[in-house]
């Protein structure tokens, strides 16, 4: 055990943390991370001192599905993440305060905080028009995420609108609503895609954050590698079923109550990209294809436009030519990023980016007693 | 004279700005204004009606799955397809839990801070607290050492000097009158409710595959596929077992927590029984049958209309009264501004307010991204005090009991219930109401399992070839927030118009042409504000209604008028993605 009047200990006690509670839920975001058990302590620590980040949540076109996601959080708890991991300040949908309040708050952590508070944005930003599609406070959205963002440690994109627009942009894109990273060109931005954002991921990058100082190894899209780096399909627990040949043919047909492959429904997963087969849904209960619908590939670039009609079979949705098989699509969608990713393996994938601190083997000695 | 503006309202859906003109120490007019639009019936245009339901889900992400039903049944509607009786249980299920969900954190993490001085239960005496838990609940977590506790993990957050959510609060503000002990109270049950709607909405993820925006909808019924014998099967007896647990869990947090406080502290605020009335006139569609589902009377939220709190009366619904308005709003109609119809509805978005950054509306324009629905002409008030006004009204037993049992507790006549405090009032009602039906709906569906009844999707109109060349329906439901209804025209093999007209558009709409106001609008006239710089009681009544923006502003086009859809050469974006579409 650590001594009971170390920093940490006195830390923890001071934000109502048992230190059980806290080893608990650091070890699952490093499982969902696939970092080793050796980064625990290092990890534990960062997470429990006392002076927390700051974090700015900002809504814009949106509808508030990120957030309520976020509030599903498990592990770690919800509680544990608006209260103690973060000082989360500045979030519409739940914080205690309104009008003059909340703007005079926004301005002084943007002020007192300079560099060092995190964002998270929700929804897209609309630039058409001046940008009078989305106003908070007289002020456009992109005003406000041009003043919040740049001034921040680094902005966290949830959901498929603050990514790249999402379904605010689809065809015809009536408000000229574009994601964070291309609204506000040259921010340090990490994408969590996915309709909603999985908070079990989003957890993870903030637990990330908060022990190496920096975000995960990213791919193309700014999305972190641990979460979107693998096929849905070569994770699906249905796969057997495609391998063999037995496919659901209509709804609630013997192959659907028997679990059979959705491909032929219109399933997207041999198309998609995402962790969802395996951290799933609201405390690992299910996820969209174990309950018998096929994947959207909400969690894929400009889905809305390229993944639908959701019903069509693969070959038939524009962008993915005639006669390609299942497999030919994974293998084109994601090309060299995940061959390479598979190349290296799991832990090369996800490993913390250069400026993360010495591995744990250099860590102080009553650290490693620690793990 | 300048006009008290909150903006953002928080603790909302949405993006809304309130600007109210004070006379006196109170509010003499108020406006209520959308800031935020995305045009999402409009981006249907053209796609397949049987996945419109995947879209119009995302119009709302609180209130998730409430437009995927109300989607599903236009559809259906308009290609006549009835679904299952499974589908159905399984719709309400769905729904019934979204419901119950919503109202608890609603009334907990939306609400509750407007009534509790959070610092103010650092100063409890934990054992004092006890006892009061106590006296009101069997609720297991209710010793001293519990509430010591709690206190402490608030002492830790405030002691930080990092208070987090609580960090912009009205902290001491005159209007915060609950003793201690009961702040210290509602705070514990504040973090037991955080823990326990992520554990309850498990339910949507069993038969949802996720939550929010559940994705097992079919138009023709749902993708849960039944079957006492296979376990990959989505609803087995394991599920049946799951679900039982969560829905019993449910009542039991519902009648041991959220009904127990809610009786606690309203009177402890009983001003605001005789604030905030607003306009007196209600409309609920009705809905959740539990009998024949065509039969509006087999409703368990009743349909109908009583108009100026005359519960004596009650009329009944016509679907072609429902009109709205853009008299106000930042849309133009052609061939002049007579209200239409949702099946006629057209928008064509034209902002003509002040260019940002500004500091106050131009109230007498157009002044806001909602529309003005209207019923007959009239402007109703929907959500949960809609469907207890118009159930009590109707004599449906099970409403009419829940209302009599609370206005005895509280010694007072059902004309409280037009209030701020009636609304809450009204929501936890309804949530008492519908979770027995929850257990009863599991029932059903595991009866219907061990009898062989598994059928859970109509395939009949599944392939638009069977589809008639062009066809038109409307679905509704009576959504957490109130009357929702979708109205679709298809043409060929797509939509050819989409139109939602939504709980939040008739509650928080601008005035119409002749210059009656909303319910929002309405609601705010006469209200005291103590201090302009904290305007607490605005935020207590437009808090009273559960506001869901994001669904209120929606937009419907169809002249195809064409938009510019953003380039990397026209944005001048250099890091744009690299897609081409």
């Amino acid at each position: 055990m650590l001594h009971p009047k170390s920093d940490v200990n006195a830390a923890l006690r001071s934000q109502g943390y048992t230190r059980r509670q806290l080893i608990k839920f650091c070890s699952a975001a490093l499982g969902t991370l696939a970092l080793p058990e050796r980064y625990l302590a290092q990890t534990v620590k960062a997470v429990g001192k006392a002076k927390k980040p700051v974090l700015v949540w900002l809504q814009f076109q949106d509808c508030t599905g990120c957030s309520e996601s976020i509030l599903r959080s498990s592990h770690p708890d919800v509680a544990d993440v608006v209260l103690d991991l973060l000082s989360w300040e500045y979030h519409e949908v739940i914080m205690a305060g309104a009008g003059g309040y909340a703007n005079a708050l926004l301005d002084r952590i943007v002020k007192d905080e300079k560099g060092k508070y995190l964002v998270v944005v929700e929804g897209a930003i609309p630039t058409a028009e001046g940008g009078i599609h989305c106003m908070i406070n007289g002020h456009t959205a992109l005003e406000i995420a041009e003043r919040v963002c740049r001034n921040a440690a680094a902005t966290i994109a949830v959901g498929a609108c603050a990514f790249d627009g999402g379904i605010v942009r689809a065809k015809p894109n009536p408000t000229g609503a574009l994601g964070v990273q291309e609204a506000v060109p040259g921010l340090k931005v990490i994408n969590m895609s996915g309709c909603p954002h999985n908070p079990v991921n989003t957890a993870a990058v903030l637990v990330h954050y908060l022990t190496f100082n920096d975000l995960p190894a990213l791919d193309q899209y700014n999305r972190p590698l641990f979460a979107y780096g693998r096929i849905i399909h070569d994770q699906c627990e249905r796969r057997a079923h495609y391998d063999a040949g037995r496919f659901v043919t209509e709804w609630g047909d013997e192959g659907h109550r028997k679990g059979w492959c959705l491909y032929k429904m219109g399933c997207k997963g041999p198309a998609a990209t995402f962790n969802c087969p395996v951290v799933q849904w609201n405390d690992h209960t299910s996820w969209p294809i174990r309950a018998g619908h096929g994947c959207i590939g909400c969690a894929s670039p400009r889905f809305w436009d390229t993944m639908s009609p959701f019903y069509d079979r693969l070959p038939s949705v524009p962008g993915f030519g005639v006669e390609t098989t299942a497999g030919e699509i994974g293998v084109g969608l994601v090309g060299l990023t995940v061959a390479g990713v598979t190349a290296h393996g799991l832990i090369g994938m996800i490993k913390p980016a250069p400026k993360a601190p010495a591995p744990p083997v250099a860590a102080a000695p009553e650290e490693r007693r620690e793990v | 004279m300048a006009r008290l503006v909150v903006d953002p309202v928080n603790r909302i859906e949405g993006h809304l700005r309130i600007e109210a003109q004070m006379d006196g120490g109170k509010i003499s007019d108020a406006w209520s204004a959308g800031t935020m639009f995305r045009g999402i019936e409009l981006i249907l245009q053209g796609r397949d009606p049987r996945e419109a339901w995947i879209w119009a889900q995302r119009i709302c992400g609180v209130c998730t799955m409430v437009h995927a039903l109300a989607s599903v049944r236009a559809v259906e509607d308009a290609l006549q397809i009835e679904v299952p009786e499974n589908a159905r249980l399984v719709r309400n299920l769905i729904a019934g839990s979204q419901m119950v969900q919503d109202h608890v954190i609603h009334f907990y993490h939306l609400h509750a801070l407007d009534w509790v001085d959070v610092t103010s239960a650092l100063k409890a005496d934990p054992a004092k607290t006890s006892s009061l838990a106590q006296s009101i609940s069997d609720y297991e977590k209710s010793s001293t050492s519990y509430f010591r506790g709690i206190q402490a993990r608030v002492k830790g957050v405030v002691d930080s000097g990092q208070l987090s959510l609580f960090a912009s609060g009205y902290w001491g503000h005159p209007a915060y009158q609950l003793p201690p002990e009961v702040n210290l109270l509602a705070v514990a049950h504040y973090l037991e409710a955080l823990a326990w709607q992520k554990d309850f909405i498990r339910l949507h993820a069993a038969l949802g595959g996720k939550n929010p925006h559940p994705q097992t909808f079919l138009v023709g019924g749902m993708t849960t596929s039944l079957d006492p014998n296979e376990p990959f099967a989505v609803i087995n007896p394991d599920t049946i077992t799951f679900l039982r647990d969560l829905v019993k869990q449910a009542r039991k947090f519902v009648e041991q927590v959220y009904i127990p406080d809610v009786v606690a502290i309203a009177p402890l605020y009983k001003d605001w029984f005789g604030r905030g009335e607003g306009l007196g006139n209600f409309l609920s569609y009705g809905d959740y049958s539990l009998g024949d589902p065509k039969d509006p009377n087999t409703f368990l939220f009743p349909r109908g209309v009583v108009l100026g709190r005359d519960l004596t009366k009650v009329l009944p619904v016509d679907a072609a009264q429902v009109t709205e308005s853009v008299h106000h709003s930042w849309y133009e109609y052609s061939g002049g501004e007579a209200d239409k119809h949702p099946s006629k509805g057209e928008t064509n978005p034209k902002y003509s307010g002040p260019k940002p950054p500004y500091d106050q509306l131009d109230v007498t324009g157009k002044y806001s991204w909602l529309k003005t629905p209207r019923y007959n002409g009239k402007p109703m008030e929907v959500g949960p005090l809609a469907r207890m006004v118009v159930g009590y009204a109707s004599g449906q037993p099970e409403i009419k009991a829940a209302v009599n049992g609370l206005l005895k507790a509280l010694n007072a006549p059902p004309a409280v219930l037009f209030s701020t405090l009636g609304r809450i009032a009204a929501r936890a009602l309804e949530t008492q109401i519908m979770t027995p039906h929850l257990e009863a709906w599991v029932d059903q569906l595991d009866a219907n399992m061990a009898h062989g009844k598994v059928s859970i999707f109509n395939p009949v109109r599944w392939d638009p070839a069977t589809w008639p060349k062009s066809a038109a329906g409307y679905g509704w439901h009576e959504a957490p927030r109130g009357s929702l209804g979708h109205w679709v025209e298809i043409e060929g093999k797509s939509i050819k118009n989409y139109q939602a007209v939504v709980p939040t558009t008739w509650n928080a709409g601008p005035r119409d042409a002749s210059g009656q106001r909303g319910a929002y609008e309405a609601s705010l006239l006469n209200t005291p504000v103590a201090d302009p710089a904290r305007p607490l009681e605005i935020l207590r009544t437009i808090h009273s209604f559960d506001p869901c923006l994001a669904c209120a502003v929606h937009v419907l086009d169809a002249q195809g008028r064409e938009y510019t859809v953003p380039t990397r050469a026209n944005m001048g974006v250099s890091n744009a993605l690299d897609l081409t579409l």
